[in-house]
């Protein structure tokens, strides 16, 4: 019999669960960044004082603090997307594609509407409608994937990847074509700008910080709730670790992964949305350099937990608000940031490595994010 | 027999699991020509004890000496070389390589740079010849059944000459007709003078066959007997511990109105495949209907489009005058269904999630355990407390993972989930497959109490024992079908097992 060890001090307990689960994250981190001054030190450059001016850039200012969470909002939204799919064992790498088509269908909403009904909306009707609409948008995109897999089968990795491209390439028709600012000046495939009404207010003058930045905090707060306090929750992750128990729980399987598909998406295209009501108040093809594809790194490294992930997204936003920084210090080309990115994510995604280097004993279980192909 | 040498000896073996002492001064023999049972339930420390032989893990302290030398055994290929082969309960087989090329595995005959196929087929033609396992070295392992599966990993043995052979809980997934073609297999072999050691939890089967019985319990060895002298309940008392009772103690009463009735369903299985063709019976209240049969004879099938995971393509099934053919799970569970499922850590619990979540895995979404769509921990707590101790669940508290109880005390998560709600029909799918004999009593006791209460019970096992122990009524299914409805007193074992096996009903 095992015995009970364990501490009755919720507060105990909760503490000692982040640090098993953050540690390896930590050292996945550590290490990367002791391999990236290796590199640094091998191409010439000082690796100390590129570091530090990597931390400046990313917080040694209020500005740089704001320019971090402007980055980190669409990476957190994007994050939990992911995160939320994997709980329902589903791998959903469209968040790019959702993403976009959600900003464009923000955008829609934020330039077009007054034109199209011949007035002004009040903002408090304008804006929540556009983000509605991008929401909707990304997660009627996601849920035709979802709908494919419960209903054929089909594997939800293949078509989120087509489904990227489709979007990808039809928002760029758009912005092309009959999406496009005409102003006179304009040569730049976009949108016009979006009205007033649709856009979110400024939280402090001449800083870039939005709105959104809070809301991106509520909605980790809410997924993690959802996830873990409510019967939909329990459904998705009654799904996502063992779909044969769902079924003989008497859990919908089908209509499960669609919902979890929508859901993820909704959150992808309310990424998109938010860049576009409260930062650039357009939408403009190539805006997301990518937010969807490190948006599964954010997931893993954050473990598909939305405080992992609002701290994760936090470490990539301030690796690229401070690699301007460093690259000015040190003339170090800003590419070394994905580098030292990608050796992080390698980590974390093979923790054997990590745990033989530091001698970690795992706690047992493997966390099997996905199940494998044909599933 | 008693008199003939030694050929594998084990002193004073100790290992040592972290939180575990798995072996504690073990002592065990085997002599030449013999079979002996090594018995114990699981967790006994019978697996371990193997292992150490086979050398996939070296002994924290003892001795083990073959054929009179004392050895150093570190890795299977040591002990492969000391002429000791191994069985495994899982096997080891290539399911896209044929025989040949299965036994040949890892020792591969070569000539001119391609694998010699035929020396090693015309090699295991003279083997099976020999020992009467009737094996083609040029079928696919695939599609071979698992009787002739076990074969095939019997010859890889003696194909690399072992002299001891060491059958790991061979029968566990066997029909009892295959069981008893192996039993011929291991006296063929112990008559050419091959030495087993058979592992095993099952009573009857060392009684049967072994020529001597050693028992573990808790990593130690408590006797070793010779089957004359001894019977089942002393046997299960050494396992144990304890006292058990192996017969179950059931009262006569009459059968109340008819709960489930099943109308000529037919049901088609993944491969479209129609593996249940045109079954009818009715089980009624305070009465169990046991379903007998070889496994793979559309038993799960059939209880799967009882519960609900399957649609018949045809037929009716109506449980207390409710229509609920082609009904999803939940519909046919809130009409009064408790299902323990087959395999139980499919369909029956989420490993990595609690025990107290999983002992509301059928009623999460309504109250107690939620309001308005949001989980009640507290009412989830609750529950699990109070099951645990009603239906005495060995676990350390209710928010350990479920994954991490033995083998019975998961199916006893399920048996109090499914039985502690207000159920009119209970489908108990082999309730008690790999489990000890306690947790087996344990259950088998629940089920007889559901009956005393009125509830209608459908019992599907592959046991004949537990069938026979526990319906009242015995349905025989053969080949999708029903063959034959008896009652339960007036059958014999021989009776049973004839028709499983095809035999023809008489009209009588």
């Amino acid at each position: 019999m095992q015995s009970e060890k364990q501490s009755n001090s919720p507060i105990k307990k909760l503490l000692q669960s982040i640090s098993d689960a953050s540690l390896v994250p930590f050292l996945a981190i550590l290490t990367a960044v002791v391999i990236g001054g290796i590199i640094i030190k091998l191409v010439g450059g000082d690796p100390f004082l590129a570091y530090k001016g990597l931390l400046q850039g990313a917080f040694g200012s209020k500005k740089a603090l704001s320019e971090t969470a402007v980055w980190a909002t669409p990476y957190i939204f994007a994050g939990l997307a992911v995160a939320l799919a994997f709980k329902g064992g589903l791998f959903n790498i469209g968040a790019e594609g959702q993403l976009a088509v959600g900003a464009v269908f923000s955008a829609l909403i934020g330039y077009a509407l007054p034109e199209w009904l011949g007035f002004d909306l009040p903002v408090y009707i304008h804006l929540p409608l556009a983000i509605f609409v991008g929401m909707l948008t990304g997660g009627i995109w996601a849920g035709i994937v979802g709908a494919l897999k419960a209903y054929t089968g089909g594997h939800e990795v293949i078509n989120t990847i087509m489904m990227n491209y489709i979007a990808l390439n039809t928002t760029s028709f758009l912005l092309n074509g009959i999406m496009k600012d005409r102003s006179p000046t304009n040569v730049i495939a976009r949108t016009p700008l979006i009205a007033e009404s649709a856009r979110m207010p400024e939280i402090f003058d001449g800083l870039r910080i939005h709105w959104g930045f809070v809301l991106a905090l509520l909605v980790a707060f809410f997924i993690w709730w959802l996830l873990n306090k409510t019967t939909l929750g329990f459904e998705i992750r009654t799904v996502g670790l063992n779909p044969d128990a769902a079924q003989y729980a008497g859990i919908n399987v089908k209509r499960t992964i669609i919902l979890t598909m929508m859901l993820s998406g909704a959150l992808a295209g309310l990424a998109g949305s938010i860049e576009v009501t409260g930062l650039n108040y357009r939408h403009e093809l190539g805006f997301s350099i990518g937010y969807g594809y490190d948006a599964i790194a954010i997931a893993l490294l954050g473990k598909s937990h939305p405080l992992g992930i609002v701290l994760a997204a936090f470490l990539f936003a301030a690796m690229r608000n401070g690699a301007t920084r460093m690259q000015f210090l040190t003339q170090l080309p800003v590419d070394l940031i994905s580098m030292i990115q990608a050796l992080i994510l390698l980590f974390v995604a093979a923790d054997a490595i990590v745990r033989y280097i530091y001698r970690i004993k795992s706690k047992g279980e493997r966390v099997v994010l996905t199940r494998g192909w044909g599933g | 027999m008693s008199e003939s040498k030694i050929v594998l000896e084990a002193k004073g073996i100790t290992k040592q699991f972290p939180g575990v002492l798995a072996n504690d001064n073990v002592n065990f023999d085997l002599r030449k020509g013999e079979i002996h049972a090594l018995l114990g339930e699981n967790g006994a420390g019978k697996s371990t004890l193997m292992n150490l032989l086979y050398g996939l893990h070296n002994p924290d302290k003892g001795e083990i000496s073959v054929g009179g030398k004392t050895a150093t055994i570190l890795s299977p290929k040591d002990s492969i070389a000391l002429g000791i082969g191994m069985v495994h309960q899982h096997f080891m087989l290539i399911p896209v390589f044929t025989v040949a090329e299965n036994v040949m595995l890892g020792d591969e005959t070569v000539k001119n740079g391609s694998l010699d196929r035929a020396t090693v087929a015309a090699r295991i033609t003279e083997i099976s010849k020999q020992y009467g396992l009737d094996v083609d070295p040029n079928a696919l392992v695939g599609p071979l059944p698992v009787g002739i599966q076990q074969r095939v990993e019997i010859v890889k043995t003696l194909y690399r000459n072992a002299e001891i052979v060491i059958l790991d809980e061979p029968t566990a997934v066997l029909t009892p007709q295959e069981a008893d073609d192996l039993f011929r297999i291991m006296r063929d072999l112990t008559a050419r003078g091959v030495s087993i050691i058979f592992i095993t939890h099952k009573l009857k089967e060392v009684l049967a066959i072994a020529d001597r019985i050693t028992v573990m319990r808790a990593g130690r060895v408590i006797n070793t007997v010779i089957p004359s002298e001894t019977d089942s309940a002393q046997l299960a008392n050494m396992m144990v511990g304890r006292q058990v009772i192996l017969t179950v103690d059931k009262k006569d009463h009459e059968a109340e109105e008819e709960i489930l009735k099943v109308e000529g369903i037919s049901v088609r299985d993944q491969r479209d495949l129609e593996t249940v063709h045109n079954v009818s019976f009715t089980v009624r209240g305070g009465e169990v209907l046991g379903i007998a049969g070889v496994q793979g004879n559309g038993q799960t099938e059939l209880s799967e489009a009882l519960t609900g995971l399957r649609s018949p393509t045809t037929g009716k099934v109506t449980i207390d005058g409710k229509d609920l053919t082609g009904k999803s799970p939940r519909i046919i569970t809130e009409a009064g269904l408790g299902h323990i499922p087959e395999d139980r850590q499919r369909h029956g619990l989420v490993l990595s999630y609690s025990v107290a979540d999983n002992m509301a895995l059928c009623d999460y979404y309504h109250a107690p355990f939620s309001s308005r769509g949001v989980i009640q921990p507290k009412a989830l707590d609750e529950n699990s407390r109070r099951l645990i101790s009603a239906f005495d669940v060995r676990t350390p508290s209710p928010f350990v993972n479920a994954g991490k109880l033995s083998g019975g005390n998961q199916q006893k998560v399920i048996v109090a989930r499914e039985l502690s709600r207000n159920v009119k029909l209970v489908i108990a799918n082999q309730p008690t497959r790999g489990l000890d004999v306690g947790s087996i009593e344990y259950i088998h006791g629940e089920i007889i109490k559901m009956r005393g209460r009125g509830v209608a019970v459908l019992l599907i096992s592959a046991e004949l024992d537990e069938i026979m122990a526990l319906s009242d009524r015995i349905a025989v299914m053969y080949r999708g079908q029903i063959v034959a409805i008896v009652d339960a007193k007036k059958t014999t074992r021989e009776q049973l097992g004839l028709w499983m096996a095809g035999a023809q009903v008489q009209a009588a």
